[in-house]
């Protein structure tokens, strides 16, 4: 059983398992954290982006400056930003028979898997899973094709060019799998290789190994993985929440008695509170808008959001914000809000009570029924119209590279009474701003990440008892920028095996035992085939010794054994002691029987019949096995 | 011998009352708890006293499953679980879990309110009993207890209509409910994997028709509205809330669009609205075509559909107006038939089945004098057309569930003895399976010989392989091992194991037989004889000849002695454990033959 750890990422996994012959992907995680080494892709003609000098070298060469750029201090390449794909060459992917998916972040890397490898099977994902995770792809698509630019760079990605780059371009890893997004017909063609599934759904592979998905708690429709045959059963725990959000919760218990625990998904931001977090972000809000900014808030389309807007509806009318307008632009807005309203079943206990009234599970609609929260598919069109300040704004991408997000940041940096809140952890904030700086505006990070941290995780560990624990190697020490925090890692024992990108591991896994099915009774023995056309030779009466005879167990007493032998017609016994049993003496058949504790030996003339009768009694002290 | 038991407490050679007790590997399962359309008496509900006489129906019933939200299937649930008693769990889908207390309420209110029934179930139990409900998702395994697992798979037929799968080690039946085979307007079609149950229980309602195209059935259910309407005639189409109501309403929402008609549509009840909200929620459960536009358009948005007052039925002119119940043995849709019964430039549409007794039941067989309640005889003039839209599998459809699902059997129920019998001798001739139909009452056993799952040691296993014949899938295997059972797990293990694992030690039993030999030459040089020959003779087997001068065949041990009285005479010892026995008496017949002469 082995492990081929393809991405090094630890909340975006691309790991594959061979188990038992079938060759299993888990997650298809895409690293977009390359893009902010590259410039922001603006919506609208920017001539502070457009003019920036090209880079040269320190000797003066120039022949990079058509690739990179200097602004705001720092290096970026000047092309369509592109993304860290998980190695393809450790494993040839074309062998892959079925790919898991646990949540919506997690699969972003599908088509490059499923179009591009010689890919053959199939995709198993929640419902909502697909549905959201195609609009985080159409998003991207869209944010993408909707500034074309022509120019790729790939000369910096040569090795001895890079190293003369400065950082952080100087220290990327992997540029060379970098690779440009894809198509909205290639995201088209992968999804329609997905089979939907349901929580708790056993589903067979090959008669081998059963896959089943468990609410992971995280976001909706995403799920933990056990993957099991009938004796060895390993779990996949990715992107898990314990804590109250809109999701169906966690289903722990299903999780015990795994003999590998696959651990991944943990939160990318251990030391903050996401409760706390969301008290800041109002706080910073509403500090904001009444001094009359601007709140930027760039995110995902979908996920946080939805609490987000929760808590701002309870909390806008006392606040005083109600007369602000909440503007949400996405080209899939519109569909992410829709799609949040019919997944009752995914949801938690709360908000599928509220369907059986029948209302809508989530308040965002009476905001946008009461127009309070307005959306648009992007800042053209009838946004223009509409928009009024100060307001506040949710807009992708938060790597505010791309999609309409650039716009705000180049209309509100400049001033000191907007803000910007970070809510999304995965790009680090301040590598984000770099090509915006110097920036006026306010920026807050209010990550807000509600997957486990590490006491939860030690707490589900011990509850689920997982003989070995293996997980990515970030996890086994502490953050590197908290080298003293002993707490920020796992803790358990044995100690948990870690992995790295581009490693394969080997799974700690005893066999035993295999399932057969028995009859209840024996069949008749097979005949004998007579052979016809041959005579038989001697040979061929040879007894197969290949059949097994049954173990013997117990002992004999010498009293009763002598007593049986007499009822059965021997005569003239003698029984004689030994140091370790007895020997039994049949004289008239000049037989010897030797009797100690675990064994028994006859010895006679060469007479079957004799010899038969003997072993008959015998064996009638002694139990077959 | 194990078997599976299948009693119909309802629906059994029927329709209505929809109510079957399974046994399967001493599990009992209640599937549906119906009430019958037909009557207004204690025979509208199951006799749940046949279950047990005496004693608490939770003791005896492990789980209750309800298919869909459909009276027949569900009614008599408050009743079962609160006035007879049964603390057990129910389980059924979200949308069924969401919609079935209203439709109870709704009954109820037209029980007691309007016919002033007593001792009927209250508010307060449907809300009680509704607590004991266990909502599944489609394919989810659900283990009810350590044994017993059901799962469900999509059946078309109603918002949240499920097929159920009872399942207990490798025993399982399968319970359709009521399923539709095709997709219509709003729902997708059922679909089952290739599951081969023991036991198939079909609905059977309509066993012996083949239904046109439905593309046929719409062209000409909206031909008869619109000649209807164009010469200022009223159509009274009765339904239930949910269901057809809301694929027809598509259906004349979009003729209406098309065609640019103004006249009035009407929906009779307050549950409309409500229910149109359940459609748009539960949107994931309707057919692909609206879940893919729903963002785009919402199909359950009516813009010329409105909501129907009592005065309206006076008002003059041409209107459509959908009513509830759709059988007409009640309510708002019996009243405004009343009204409009008279006027031959009326009609009514049937677009479902109709219960025996019931006032729909009665006018579909040609019935034009009614008699009401207080004696009144009500003629009835308008046009009374059936067009069959409910969605029920026709002979066609349950043919390719049963050649889905491939079962090895099949059990109808919730169809008419006549046509059932029709359609039980086409499923036994084309599929070769026996096929059932119990009337109510009556028991159906069926035998089943369940496989025995054992967990065989990986070492045993291989051992076996090492012999060079793998396995066979499919194909018995003779193997000797020993089988540990120790709570409730049973494993196969090598004998070996098996000693060890129990803490006992082996005892070895061992002859030796002495052959004697005529023979003048020396112990050694007689070994060498014996090793030479049994070396030729012995082809496929081990046989060496060891330094101390014995001979080995395999593990049997042979060694030559002298005679201690006749020098001419050698002694051989022939040992052997009993586990060589087949060997080692083989050995002894073949040495007593002699050996051959040594070429000299």
């Amino acid at each position: 059983m082995k492990l081929y750890c393809l991405s090094g990422h630890p909340t975006l996994p691309c790991n594959v398992l061979k188990f038992k012959s079938t060759t299993i992907m888990l997650d298809c995680g895409l690293d977009m954290t390359s893009t902010l080494n590259f410039l922001p892709l603006p919506l609208v003609q920017s001539p502070r982006l457009s003019n920036l000098p090209g880079w040269s070298l320190k000797d003066g060469s120039v022949f990079l400056d058509k690739e990179l750029k200097e602004c705001s201090g720092h290096v970026f390449v000047d092309s369509v930003p592109e993304f860290c794909l998980p190695e393809t060459e450790l494993i040839d992917l074309s062998t892959v028979d079925v790919i898991l998916i646990s949540n919506y972040h997690c699969m972003m890397a599908l088509p490059y898997i499923t179009e591009h490898t010689g890919f053959t099977g199939t995709v198993y994902a929640t419902e909502p899973t697909v549905q959201i995770g195609r609009l985080l792809m159409e998003e991207l698509v869209n944010f993408i094709e909707r500034v074309p630019k022509a120019q790729s760079a790939s000369l910096w990605k040569n090795k001895d060019v890079q190293r003369l780059l400065p950082s952080p371009l100087k220290d990327a890893v992997e540029v060379t799998t970098w690779r440009r997004c894809y198509t909205m017909q290639e995201v088209n063609s992968a999804l329609s290789k997905i089979q939907l599934v349901g929580y708790s759904q056993k589903i067979e592979l090959f008669g081998a190994v059963q896959v089943t998905p468990l609410s992971s708690g995280y976001a909706l429709g995403s799920s933990n993985w056990i993957i099991q045959s009938h004796y060895e059963k390993v779990s996949y725990v990715s992107g898990s929440s314990l804590l109250t959000t809109h999701p169906q919760p966690m289903d722990q218990a299903s999780l015990k008695n795994s003999d590998v625990l696959l651990l991944t998904g943990l939160t990318q931001i251990p030391t903050a509170n996401p409760d706390g977090m969301v008290g800041e972000f109002c706080s910073n809000l509403a500090l904001t808008v009444r001094n009359g900014g601007n709140v930027l808030v760039p995110c995902y389309p979908s996920g946080v959001i939805y609490d987000l807007l929760e808590c701002l509806y309870q909390y806008i009318d006392s606040a005083g914000l109600s007369s602000i307008p909440f503007y949400f632009i996405s080209p899939v807005a519109n569909s992410s809000l829709e799609f949040s309203q019919i997944f009752a079943e995914w949801l938690c206990h709360n908000k599928q009570s509220k369907v059986y009234l029948p209302e809508p599970p989530f308040p965002h609609a009476e905001l946008i029924q009461t127009n309070k929260l307005k959306h648009y598919p992007s800042i053209h069109g009838d946004f223009s119209n509409d928009f009024r300040q100060p307001c506040v704004v949710f807009t992708g991408h938060p790597s505010l590279r791309c999609g309409d997000v650039v716009h705000f940041m180049e209309l509100w940096g400049k001033s000191s009474l907007n803000t910007v809140i970070f809510t999304e952890p995965d790009f680090s904030y301040l590598e984000a701003l770099a090509p915006y700086q110097p920036l006026a505006m306010k920026c807050v990070y209010c990550p807000i990440d509600t997957r486990l941290n590490f006491i939860q995780v030690s707490k589900l560990l011990k509850e689920v008892q997982p003989l070995h624990v293996v997980c990515p190697e970030q996890y086994t020490q502490p953050p590197p920028a908290q080298s003293h925090r002993m707490d920020l890692m796992i803790d358990c024992q044995p100690p948990a095996m870690s992995y790295r990108r581009a490693e394969v591991l080997a799974l700690p896994f005893k066999r035993r035992y295999e399932k057969i099915e028995i009859m209840p009774e024996p069949p008749p023995r097979p005949t004998q085939p007579t052979s016809s056309k041959k005579r038989k030779r001697v040979s061929e009466d040879v007894p197969d010794c290949k059949v097994l005879k049954p173990l013997l167990s117990g002992s004999i007493p010498v009293e009763q054994f002598v007593q049986t032998l007499e009822k059965h017609g021997f005569s003239d016994i003698k029984v004689e002691d030994t140091a370790k049993g007895h020997i039994v003496l049949l004289q008239e058949a000049e037989t010897l029987i030797q009797l100690e504790e675990d064994s028994t030996h006859i010895i006679c003339d060469n007479d079957e019949t004799l010899r038969v009768r003997l072993r008959d009694l015998v064996l009638k002290f002694l139990q077959k096995f | 011998m194990p078997e599976i038991r299948v009693t119909p407490l309802g629906a059994g050679q029927d329709v209505g009352r929809s109510c079957i007790l399974v046994s399967i590997a001493g599990k009992n399962v209640m599937l549906d708890c119906g009430m019958h359309m037909g009557y207004n008496d204690d025979r509208r509900f199951p006799d749940f006293s046949y279950i047990t006489q005496s004693g608490r129906l939770t003791d005896f019933l492990d789980c209750v499953i309800i298919s869909h939200f459909h009276l027949d299937h569900c009614g008599a649930l408050p009743y079962f679980s609160e006035m007879v008693g049964y603390d057990g769990p129910i389980y059924m889908t979200h949308p069924t879990q969401a919609i079935c207390p209203i439709l109870l309420e709704d009954y109820r209110k037209i029980a007691v309110d309007k016919k002033g029934e007593a001792n009927f179930f209250t508010s307060q139990m449907i809300k009680d009993c509704m607590k004991k409900v266990v909502a599944v998702h489609l394919h989810q395994t659900v283990q009810v207890d350590d044994e017993l697992e059901i799962k469900a798979y999509y059946a078309g037929h109603v918002l949240g209509a499920a097929m159920f799968q009872i399942k207990v080690g490798s025993e399982s039946v399968v319970y359709t409910g009521d399923y539709n085979m095709t997709p219509d307007r709003h729902l997708g079609a059922a679909w089952i994997d290739k599951c081969r149950p023991n036991l198939l229980i079909t609905e059977s309602t309509y066993a012996t028709t083949i239904r046109d195209s439905k593309r046929c059935r719409e062209r000409d259910f909206l031909k008869k509205v619109h000649e209807t309407v164009e010469r200022g005639g009223k159509v009274l189409i009765p339904v239930f809330a949910l269901g057809r109501a809301q694929e027809l309403c598509i259906l004349l929402e979009t003729f209406w669009e098309r065609m640019n008609l103004k006249v009035p549509i009407y929906f009779s009840t307050g549950l409309t609205e409500k229910a149109n909200h359940y459609y748009k929620l539960f949107i994931t459960w309707t057919n692909q075509k609206i879940r893919k536009t729903f963002v785009q358009r919402n199909m359950f948005e009516f813009k010329h559909i409105k909501a129907f007052d009592r005065a309206f039925a006076d008002n003059p002119g041409p209107m459509v107006v959908f009513a509830t119940p759709g059988m007409l043995h009640a309510g708002q849709s019996l009243q405004i038939f009343r009204k409009w019964a008279g006027n031959e430039k009326n009609m009514v549409i049937m677009p479902g089945y109709c219960v025996q007794g019931t006032v729909g039941h009665k006018i579909l067989s040609g019935q034009r004098k009614l008699e009401m309640e207080g004696r009144q005889v009500l003629e009835v003039k308008m046009q009374v057309e059936y067009m069959s839209f409910s969605a029920h599998a026709d002979a066609k459809g349950i043919m390719q569930l049963v050649g889905q699902a491939e079962p090895e059997s099949v059990l109808l129920v919730h169809g008419e003895a006549k046509k059932m019998e029709f359609l039980r001798q086409k499923i036994e001739q084309e599929f070769r399976v026996s096929c059932y139909m119990p009337a109510n009452g009556e028991t159906v056993t069926l035998p089943t010989s369940p496989s025995i799952p054992v967990g065989i040691s990986l070492g045993l296993l291989k051992r076996e392989m090492a012999q060079g014949l793998l396995p066979e899938a499919k194909k018995p295997r003779l193997l000797h091992g020993t089988l540990i059972m120790k709570d409730s797990s049973f494993r196969l293990v090598s004998s070996e194991q098996a000693l060890k694992e129990l803490g006992l030690t082996e005892h070895q039993l061992r002859f030796t037989c002495r052959v004697h030999l005529q023979d003048t030459r020396k112990e050694q040089e007689t070994a060498l004889r014996v090793y030479s020959h049994l070396k030729n003779t012995l082809k496929d087997h081990c046989v060496q000849h060891l330094p101390d001068g014995s001979v080995t065949v395999e593990s049997i041990l042979i060694q030559a002695a002298a005679h201690s009285e006749d020098p001419g005479t050698k002694v051989l010892l022939v040992s052997w454990t009993y586990q060589d026995e087949e060997l080692g008496s083989f050995l002894t017949a073949l040495l007593k033959n002699g050996l051959p002469q040594a070429p000299s």
